[in-house]
């Protein structure tokens, strides 16, 4: 991993239109990922870090829309590029995995050819030698009888091979970025190891920079070097994984770790009530005023209704957004 | 916990449930065997767990216990009688157990109010009078945290968390003693998880409940079980109290999924076993675990499939090589 | 409604409000008597293919298994004879008139009912509260009523005003025919028929009895959708 920053997201704004109002999916989010390096984006639903993704692969499609910052790859901002030349960057230098490969994956069409034609498209390879190295990367994420495998349909493989599948194309022209999307969560717990295993170890070999998101904290603390934590289209806190887990500074990544049963917790020390965080998760046409935590926040004050809070920078180089944090 | 007091509120002996697949006139008929020889049993007051991956039966056992799914042969007997014997009627087994469903989003009739929602089963079960009726449903939506005026309103003025207290209104209404819980929370929004699984567990204690818990999450369980059966293929290849399986797991699947689970302290993935769960239609002969087994010998993959034997108090493992592992 | 030969053909005029046919009979009055018979006709025999799709599908989609099949047979049956063959066939077994109309065309036109009902059940059997009736202790009777019903009625609703337009239709070509509603009674259908020769000498004759269908059929459709909608409590109300 390089000190490199690969991608720079500067001052997000994503917008939701619905009936002429004009909602704020994103307000404001700002992050950057080195080369090489894993960051996780962690949120429930509604929080903005899927289409936060699509922004960055140019995929987002009305109601939705770019309402403001900018996108750097490499130099490049995104935001601005025309739709050609993020065809040519999608799929050659960032690479996207859905959560559900069965919608992501063409039904008609053999795995091996879905994955040959990423080489025909983007490396300009015949089809012939394209399917060669289709196969090829079917091993490489560890799919038994490579050769076989490639006639297959999707419907005919399981889940996790899949899986496999969509990350094979993703990786196949060898981009600078993988986002991943709930890669695993369709799948069953030993599977989701797995994959997760197959991401790290083809990543570092290739030094190719993953963004993950997941709901699941424990998965992506685990995971990656840095994380974010999103709230209502708000980057609310960012941190090194170690210290999100053992330090987290804001409301609601506390309360979230407060919440969730750990493994291991009750032989430790006995049975104890969760710690709940009332309230629900607000949609997106609900957000609150002024921080948008604030209704389920037990240090809500009248600053917070008020004002949405600035990000103040911590020691270790993370920052967060709360006005009480400490 | 167990108690020689506190009844055995469920028993399931040997159950088998199969589904054919159509293999024509000539062809020989193919069996899946979904669950192959299942027993359980559960006491007032406690909970059972029941893991596995896909494949491995746990919602067949759930839908046979509800009358949902008709067995192929075992037999079920709640509060004392043989539910699977012709003539029960669907009535008298409402008025013993009751499920919560998995997705708040598709359990609850959307033209109906909440009220009537709970209104009906009671009419439906004899009780007439608009008092009581009234007594009852105040009394219910009380107890899962819903104001009695929220009972005019329809399923989808509701977040999902507020639905799934619905859901479990609706399993309370009845008065049941055991209530099947089909992963209560793996639909709902991370941050709301606390809430719902405090509310069980408080009803659990305070009403005298049993559950059966289907839950993939294995945090979930072990905070929540008192006691913890793992499938496998149809089949309970462990069972133990909660603490045993939690830090003493003796099966090697047993073993594997705890070990998948991603620790957010630490970076190691953790042990996984190869390959995916096989196809029911044809398990592994023997130990139908053996092909992904670490720790297989020749007789693992031998016939006949090892037993369910005591290896210590209260604690089942079927596998051939169970004291070999400590 | 008399015929007078002395006014045939006549336009409309402050007389007679839409002018005359070609038997001078008013077409205004004409129209209007014509409305009980087409109405009772296409809303009356819709109503009984929907009760007859909706029982048979609806049946059909929860219990499955040979009763599926059988329905499903019937249904194949019933889509490979031309609807108008059939009706007529029944026409000819009973004498003209309203009721024997009612009859045929609501024995005739049920199975795309049925169809909508069938698929719309298998879709609605899988979801969560089906299950919890079962568990609850509902019979299946009392499910397929409380709950399926209400919540396949949507599209059930739209399609029946859709037949009602079919089935004026229908009714107009059977009268047509002489095994509908026999001459002098009006009905818009056969007055169309009628007018066929002097459409272009004198539009007026197949104008509003045309008009009077397309009216009708277009009311029918809105009230249908209307009708949809006010059941439906999920366009009623927002989250609260």
């Amino acid at each position: 991993m390089s000190d490199e920053t690969l991608l720079s997201i500067e001052n997000l704004y994503i917008e939701l239109r619905l009936d002429g109002a004009s909602y704020s999916a994103v307000k404001d989010v700002s992050f950057s990922i080195r080369r090489g390096e894993t960051f996780g984006l962690v949120g429930e639903s509604g929080c903005g870090k899927s289409v936060t993704a699509l922004a960055i692969i140019g995929l987002l499609k009305p109601p939705l829309g770019l309402g403001g910052g900018r996108i750097l790859f490499d130099g490049e901002d995104l935001a601005t590029v025309s739709s050609a030349r993020m065809r040519s960057l999608r799929g050659d230098r960032i690479a996207m995995v859905f959560q559900e490969p069965m919608t992501a994956l063409n039904p008609l069409s053999p795995v091996g050819r879905q994955i040959a034609e990423m080489f025909v498209l983007h490396k300009g390879a015949t089809w012939h030698e394209a399917e060669r190295l289709a196969v090829k990367a079917l091993g490489s994420v560890r799919v038994p009888a490579p050769e076989r495998r490639a006639r297959d349909y999707p419907h005919q493989l399981s889940g996790g091979m899949r899986q496999r599948v969509m990350i094979a194309i993703a990786l196949a022209c060898d981009p600078d970025l993988l986002l991943a999307d709930e890669p695993t969560t369709a799948l069953d717990v030993t599977v989701q190891a797995e994959i997760l295993e197959l991401i790290r170890d083809l990543s570092s070999e290739r030094g190719t920079a993953v963004m993950m998101i997941s709901h699941d904290l424990g998965l992506i603390a685990n995971m990656c070097s840095r994380v974010g934590v999103m709230y209502a289209g708000r980057l609310v806190e960012q941190q090194d994984a170690s210290s999100i887990f053992r330090r987290p500074q804001h409301p609601y990544t506390k309360g979230l770790i407060a919440s969730l049963p750990l493994l291991g917790a009750r032989a430790k020390y006995g049975r104890r009530a969760l710690q709940e965080i009332s309230g629900v998760v607000p949609s997106v046409v609900d957000f609150p005023r002024g921080c948008r935590f604030n209704p389920r926040c037990s240090l809500s004050t009248n600053i917070c209704v008020e004002g949405d809070p600035e990000a103040s920078p911590l020691d270790n180089g993370g920052f967060v957004r709360c006005h009480h944090h400490g | 916990m167990a108690d020689a007091v506190s009844s055995c509120i469920l028993k399931v002996e040997d159950l088998k449930v199969e589904f054919p697949l159509g293999g024509g006139v000539f062809g020989n008929r193919r069996i899946v065997h979904a669950v192959n020889g299942v027993d359980l049993e559960l006491r007032s007051g406690e909970c059972l767990g029941l893991v596995g991956e896909s494949g491995c039966g746990k919602s067949t056992v759930a839908l046979s216990i509800m009358g949902l799914q008709s067995p192929t042969g075992g037999r079920i007997i709640l509060d004392g009688q043989d539910i699977a014997a012709p003539g029960i009627d669907r009535r008298e087994r409402a008025r013993v157990a009751q499920i919560v469903f998995q997705d708040p989003y598709s359990s609850l009739n959307p033209r109906q109010t909440v009220r009537k929602t709970l209104e009906a089963p009671l009419r439906l079960h004899g009780i007439k009078a608009r008092s009581e009726i009234d007594d009852r449903i105040a009394e219910v939506l009380a107890r899962v945290g819903l104001r009695p005026e929220q009972g005019r309103r329809y399923p989808h003025e509701f977040s999902g968390g507020q639905r799934q207290r619905v859901g479990i209104a609706r399993a309370l209404i009845l008065k049941p003693k055991i209530i099947v819980l089909d992963e209560p929370v793996s639909a709902l929004d991370v941050s709301i998880r606390a809430q719902i699984i405090n509310l069980l567990l408080e009803m659990k204690d305070s009403l005298g409940l049993a559950y059966v818990m289907i839950s993939h999450d294995l945090g979930v369980v072990e905070h929540m079980s008192d006691r913890v059966a793992v499938m496998y293929l149809g089949r309970i290849v462990e069972t133990a109290d909660w603490e045993t399986i939690f830090t003493r797991p003796r099966h090697p699947y047993t073993r594997a999924l705890i070990a998948a689970i991603p620790d957010p302290f630490g970076t190691g993935i953790g042990a996984k076993i190869p390959g995916e769960v096989p196809n029911p239609i044809d398990p592994p002969a023997g130990c139908s675990f053996h092909p992904r087994c670490p720790h297989a010998i020749d007789i693992c993959r031998q016939p006949p499939t090892p037993d369910l034997e005591e290896i210590d108090g209260g604690h089942f493992v079927r596998c051939r090589r169970a004291r070999d592992f400590v | 409604m008399g015929a007078d030969l002395m006014n045939s053909s006549l336009p409309p005029d402050h007389q007679f409000w839409f002018g005359t046919d070609d038997q001078g009979r008013d077409i205004y009055s004409r129209v209007l008597y014509g409305a009980r018979v087409s109405l009772t006709v296409g809303i009356g025999s819709q109503i009984i293919n929907s009760i007859i799709g909706v029982c048979l599908g609806l049946s059909a989609g929860y219990w499955g298994g040979w009763w599926d099949d059988l329905i499903n047979g019937l249904t194949n049956m019933m889509l490979a004879i031309p609807s108008l063959i059939f009706a007529l066939a029944i026409m000819a077994i009973l004498s003209p008139g309203l009721t024997s109309l009612l009859i045929a065309l609501g024995l005739t036109n049920w199975s795309f009912t049925c169809r909508l009902s069938r698929a719309s059940t298998l879709s609605l059997k899988s979801q969560g509260y089906i299950q919890a009736a079962k568990v609850l202790g509902y019979g299946d009777i009392r499910i397929m009523l409380t709950q399926i019903l209400p919540n396949i009625l949507g599209p059930i609703i739209v399609i029946g005003t859709l037949g009602m337009g079919s089935a004026v239709l229908s009714e107009a070509a059977l009268s047509f025919l002489g095994l509908g509603i026999k001459p002098p009674f009006p009905s818009w259908g056969s007055m169309l028929s009628d007018a066929r020769d002097q459409m272009t000498t004198a539009p007026w004759i197949s104008i509003f009895p045309g008009l009077a269908i397309f009216l009708t059929v277009l009311s029918l459709n809105l009230l249908g959708d209307g009708l949809r909608d006010i059941l439906d409590p999920q366009s009623r109300t927002r989250r609260t």
